[in-house]
């Protein structure tokens, strides 16, 4: 007869619950009735937000956790798992949506950053967390700190691509240079990345981060969900794009089939003429303010 | 025998890529599958870990439904947490479920094997966990719970008194992750290699 033998505060159960959701889309939600239009067209799991990251963008002020009873409306409607999003440093709104039960803790910059210096010990919870990157650093600063996924950081609520692509090719290209580095080299490159030393080790023996890796932040297209699989991410996280489009149902579905067929043009072909509709306006990074760039907040 | 067989894993969406170690270890090939054509090309199938929910919705929209139950007739399967949700004569929600009537089956299936699942059986991400199963450590990520097997399915594990890896004939089904956590192949991958071989 078995037992139990561990929480699931264990790094193999938490990034497991990634591995199942590999291959897929996660959509930003701020309904129940959204969560279930994402169920419908095939999403793995939904984001449950107060608003999307356009929005959020649109409204100024201060961006925080969304009211719980927002969450679990969607956790209550919804048979996928449910993700949540809390503010960088906040550990507090870490442990409210933990005590909730939500799946996956976002640690997100799309919020208003709560501790510019320090990220939550996100090995103090039995809730997995994902958190962003812009590169291998940050990524392996963020595994060391216990998060069990890494996503891009991307610009979120532009509907802009560029840069969710310059960090997932700035990660790839880390990563070679880290495979084709002397052993020696590894102790330099951990200061100049400010990388934890024993994490690169496993970057360097297994050529990959040593959790899964996703794509968000200004994926708005299937073509562009297409682009992030094929460049390595494993999943994609679809913000502002679905429901900021004129036609949410056919672009969920859309963009879900572009992701399981990422590699074959002819069906992401197919899944480009069946949109009706315009996607999200989308909005040039130049002409976003230092202040708003999200990509910039945490280290 | 020259040519390697091949064992599909069904890619629509889920946990892939982590079978191909335990699988070339054994001496098959292994092939992520996703179309009619694809599957033509298989000895056995794997139906792997994800959302079962998100499978379901795919294999109708792309049309895959009657293409895999002719397929399954004649081939080995072997279904892994959602997987053995796809292949379970009957399915229920999780009773930790809010709202919802725990009586009525919720989604079909292709009823591979005559044994009714709970889904999330467990409960969500905060109440998976591994286990000793056999002696061996598992990982049960929101797994489903085998509720009840007919008498002529096989329980080669249980956890908690409750049936974690079946047999049944040219199908199998395990509610843990054995391509997570074990070192390859995982004796579950070598059981199934051997309903292929036999097939």
């Amino acid at each position: 007869m078995g037992s139990n033998t561990g929480s699931p505060n264990v790094i193999n159960i938490k990034t497991g619950l990634a591995e199942m959701l590999k291959g897929g889309v996660i959509m930003d939600v701020v309904t129940a009735e959204q969560a279930k239009v994402a169920e419908d067209a095939g999403a793995v799991a939904v984001m449950a937000l107060e608003r999307v990251p356009s929005d959020i963008r649109k409204a100024g002020g201060v961006a925080r956790m969304s009211p719980p009873e927002v969450i679990e409306e969607v956790m209550n409607t919804v048979s996928i798992p449910v993700m949540a999003k809390c503010r960088i440093g906040h550990f507090a709104e870490a442990q409210i949506l933990e005590q909730m039960g939500v799946d996956y803790i976002d640690e997100s910059e799309v919020l208003t950053p709560a501790d510019e210096e320090f990220h939550v010990n996100k090995h103090d919870f039995k809730v997995p967390f994902v958190c962003g990157a812009k590169n291998l650093g940050e990524a392996l600063r963020r595994i060391g700190e216990g998060a069990a996924l890494m996503r891009t950081k991307g610009e979120p609520g532009t509907g802009n691509i560029v840069e969710a692509v310059r960090h997932m090719r700035q990660i790839n290209n880390e990563i070679r240079k880290v495979v084709n580095a002397d052993e020696a080299e590894l102790m330099t490159i951990a200061r100049d990345m400010a990388a934890p030393y024993e994490l690169l080790k496993i970057v360097r023996a297994e050529g990959k981060l040593p959790v899964p890796n996703f794509a968000a932040g200004g994926i708005a297209t299937p073509a562009d969900a297409a682009l992030c699989m094929q460049l390595g991410a494993e999943t994609v996280f679809v913000g502002s794009g679905i429901f900021k489009s004129e036609n949410p149902e056919k672009y969920a579905k859309a963009i879900v089939k572009a992701t399981a067929h990422y590699n074959d043009p002819a069906i992401v072909l197919e899944a480009s003429k069946e949109l009706e509709g315009v996607a999200m306006r989308g909005t040039e990074i130049s002409e976003i303010e230092e202040p708003m760039k999200m990509a910039n907040r945490g280290w | 025998m020259s040519e390697k067989q091949t064992i599909g894993c069904l890619a629509l969406q889920g946990c892939v890529e982590r079978h191909r170690p335990h699988i070339e270890a054994l001496g098959f090939d292994f092939a992520p599958v996703k179309t009619a054509k694809d599957f033509e090309a298989v000895a056995g199938f794997i139906l792997p870990g994800g959302e079962s929910t998100t499978m379901l919705k795919l294999i109708d929209r792309f049309g895959l439904w009657d293409a895999l139950a002719e397929q399954f007739k004649a081939k080995p399967v072997w279904g892994i947490c959602a997987g053995s949700i796809l292949i379970a004569e009957k399915v229920f929600y999780s009773s930790k479920r809010v709202g919802e009537e725990q009586t009525k089956q919720v989604q079909k299936s292709f009823g591979l094997i005559p044994m009714t699942v709970e889904r999330n059986g467990y409960g969500r991400q905060v109440d998976s966990h591994t286990a000793n199963v056999n002696g061996y450590e598992v990982s049960l990520i929101r797994a489903p719970i085998i509720q009840d097997v007919a008498n002529d399915v096989e329980v080669k594990a249980s956890h908690q008194d409750d049936p974690v890896w079946v047999d049944y004939g040219q199908y199998m089904a395990t509610t843990f992750h054995p391509e997570l956590t074990f070192d390859f192949p995982s004796p579950m991958h070598s059981a199934f290699a051997d309903k292929v071989k036999a097939s």
